[in-house]
């Protein structure tokens, strides 16, 4: 745990480091990464420990961002408006885990996919409080400059970012890490050996809510104007799965390599194949998980393998 | 009598969504594979049926007799070459990767058709017909029996012919019917392509009803998702009632509740059924 935890700070130290680079283009994707890291490591509790394949992340981060945006208009402070849009996805996932956590397989993952949808029909519906499908617009936040502001959302996505990673590194070396490693081998005879099964999953699906949330929040700061089929996209469930298997399932930095990763894919795929980007996008989902569906961390363990002597 | 044409819109609609489930249910009860592409598939048919009507004057009943084989092709192609790889791999894996090759096909319908919806318009248009105080557009209707027909025949072959036993057998016990003597990877690629085809076939039917877009095949895959949560994974009779009862379910919800609330409506009973009752309204416990 200690090592982790050195190379998480030097990591995140690093991070602190990238505003003095200076340009406002490395620093928008930075932040963007940084948000995916976080959507990542928040999928790697469920996903990736307890082995439940939840398609919630877009609910969490849809939900995150219209309950800050709504809070701002309603004329709370930025940084309170964000902690109770944490606070809200983490009361939301703790009711709706103990509800669909009980379901296995197929019939969660579909579950957990249709709540997004369910969401975002009922924020286009409540027009009055959301603005409906016309969207939202956010306060700027009374800055200097534009860059001042690029420079305070990247540092707001980062302290969020090392915040979920800590929580990642504690919960996988806790009783809770142990315990959902056990329900993803064996959930009956984790539940027989005295793993309160039902409360470790509802714990693992608020912790993959609650810095979603969060990140919704920020990233609806951030860009200041919010529609519901931006933020209750899909495609935000989807990528937190992949950046996860990109890096390794159940590993604490597999989510961080992921994102780094997917995101440099997703820019290059981006700038080469405007028009064409989300049919490249699922191809090389398509070649992930045919040829790598343990990661690329993964690589190195199968060329160990081969060398070994038969 | 307004509660009598709003049941005769939800039957007809019923008919129609039963058609769209059942190849969805078929593939996900026999091959344990969550098929994502099946929105889009539909919705390629559909298109198939728009163009061929348009340019070539071909009518959708009769496009239908194209699109069968063309999709049975298409899906066991798929199923040899791509799914079947992920196969025994848990769920999320064989999840992710029909989203991605459904990322793939809507992107490349986007590029080849653009976004804008289009529907199937007959023309000469084929007028109502009214029964009693229930008055229904012909092509609605026809195409809702047409829907029905198709669903009908997927399980008379299920059940009646030589490959459908082998499915139902490779269903009920994958092991035994290997024993047997069942080629089982024969058995998934010839069920993922009866899955395509009964997607291929209804896109016509839906085009004729419904504007079509690149990006409608999600509210399709919904729909199908739905119906086999509703009716019970795998069987035809369930994703006929599922979809007969959904079809009602949503058409009385949106003189309840407003149109606008019918996704919201039905993806509820979605998650309710799946607390309450997660074998299905037909489906038999341990089943799945």
């Amino acid at each position: 745990m200690k090592r982790d935890a050195v190379i998480g700070i030097v990591l995140f130290a690093l991070f602190a480091l990238v505003p003095l680079g200076g340009e406002a283009y490395w620093l928008r994707l930075a932040t963007i990464m940084l948000m995916y890291g976080v959507l990542a490591m928040s999928w790697n509790f469920i996903g990736g420990m307890a082995g439940y394949p939840s398609f919630a992340t877009a609910a969490f981060f849809g939900l995150g961002a219209y309950t800050g945006a709504v809070a701002q208009k309603f004329g709370l402070h930025m940084g309170v408006a964000w902690l109770l849009a944490g606070l809200l996805a983490i009361v939301f996932a703790g009711l709706l885990g103990w509800a669909l956590l009980r379901l296995r397989g197929h019939y969660f993952a579909i579950a957990s996919l249709v709540v997004a949808e369910v969401l975002r029909e009922l924020v286009n519906s409540a027009t009055d409080l959301t603005g409906g499908g016309m969207g939202l617009n956010l306060p700027l936040p009374a800055m200097s400059s534009v860059d001042a502001q690029a420079r305070f959302f990247y540092y707001a996505m980062l302290a969020l970012a090392a915040l979920t990673f800590a929580a990642m590194l504690a919960a996988s070396y806790s009783r809770l890490g142990f315990g959902l490693r056990c329900i993803q081998q064996n959930e009956s005879a984790a539940d027989m050996l005295g793993v309160n099964t039902t409360l470790f999953k509802v714990a693992a699906f608020m912790l993959s809510a609650v810095f979603v949330g969060m990140a919704g929040a920020v990233y609806a700061s951030w860009v200041h104007y919010i529609e519901p089929p931006d933020v209750f996209d899909v495609l935000y469930s989807v990528k937190a799965i992949v950046m996860v298997l990109l890096g390794g399932a159940g590993s604490i930095f597999g989510p961080l390599v992921g994102a780094v990763l997917f995101l440099s894919l997703e820019e290059l795929v981006w700038r080469e194949f405007l028009e064409l980007h989300t049919g490249v996008l699922g191809l090389l989902i398509v070649l992930l998980v045919l040829f790598l569906p343990k990661g690329l961390l993964s690589l190195s363990q199968r060329f160990a393998r081969q060398k070994r002597p038969a | 009598m307004l509660s009598l044409q709003i049941l005769a819109n939800g039957l007809v609609l019923g008919g129609l969504y039963a058609c769209i489930a059942a190849g969805f249910s078929l593939v996900w009860g026999v091959l344990n594979v969550i098929n994502i592409l099946h929105g889009s598939f539909i919705v390629l048919g559909g298109y198939l049926a728009f163009f061929a009507y348009v340019k070539l004057g071909i009518h959708p009943f009769v496009s239908i007799l194209i699109a069968a084989p063309l999709f049975f092709a298409l899906g066991y192609v798929l199923q040899r070459s791509v799914i079947n790889r992920m196969i025994a791999a848990p769920v999320l894996l064989s999840l992710t990767l029909t989203f991605g090759l459904d990322l793939m096909l809507s992107n490349a319908m986007l590029a080849a058709f653009t976004a804008d919806f289009k529907k199937l318009t007959l023309d000469p248009p084929l007028g109502v017909v009214s029964l009693g105080p229930v008055v229904l557009p012909v092509d609605r209707l026809a195409a809702m029996l047409l829907a029905l027909l198709l669903t009908a025949l997927l399980y008379l072959v299920l059940s009646r012919s030589r490959i459908g036993r082998a499915i139902v057998a490779v269903r009920m016990d994958r092991e035994a019917a290997a024993l047997m003597g069942v080629k089982v990877k024969e058995v998934y690629a010839i069920t993922f392509g009866l899955g395509a085809l009964m997607a291929g076939v209804s896109g016509p039917l839906i085009a004729m009803i419904f504007p079509i877009s690149p990006l409608s095949g999600p509210v399709y895959l919904g729909k199908a998702f739905v119906i086999c949560v509703l009716g019970g994974l795998g069987s035809v009779p369930g994703a006929m009632i599922g979809g007969l009862a959904l079809g009602i379910v949503e058409s009385f919800g949106a003189l309840w509740f407003g149109p606008e609330h019918a996704v919201t409506l039905s993806f509820t009973l979605l998650i309710v059924i799946l607390l309450v009752r997660p074998e299905g309204l037909l489906g038999r416990k341990g089943y799945a």
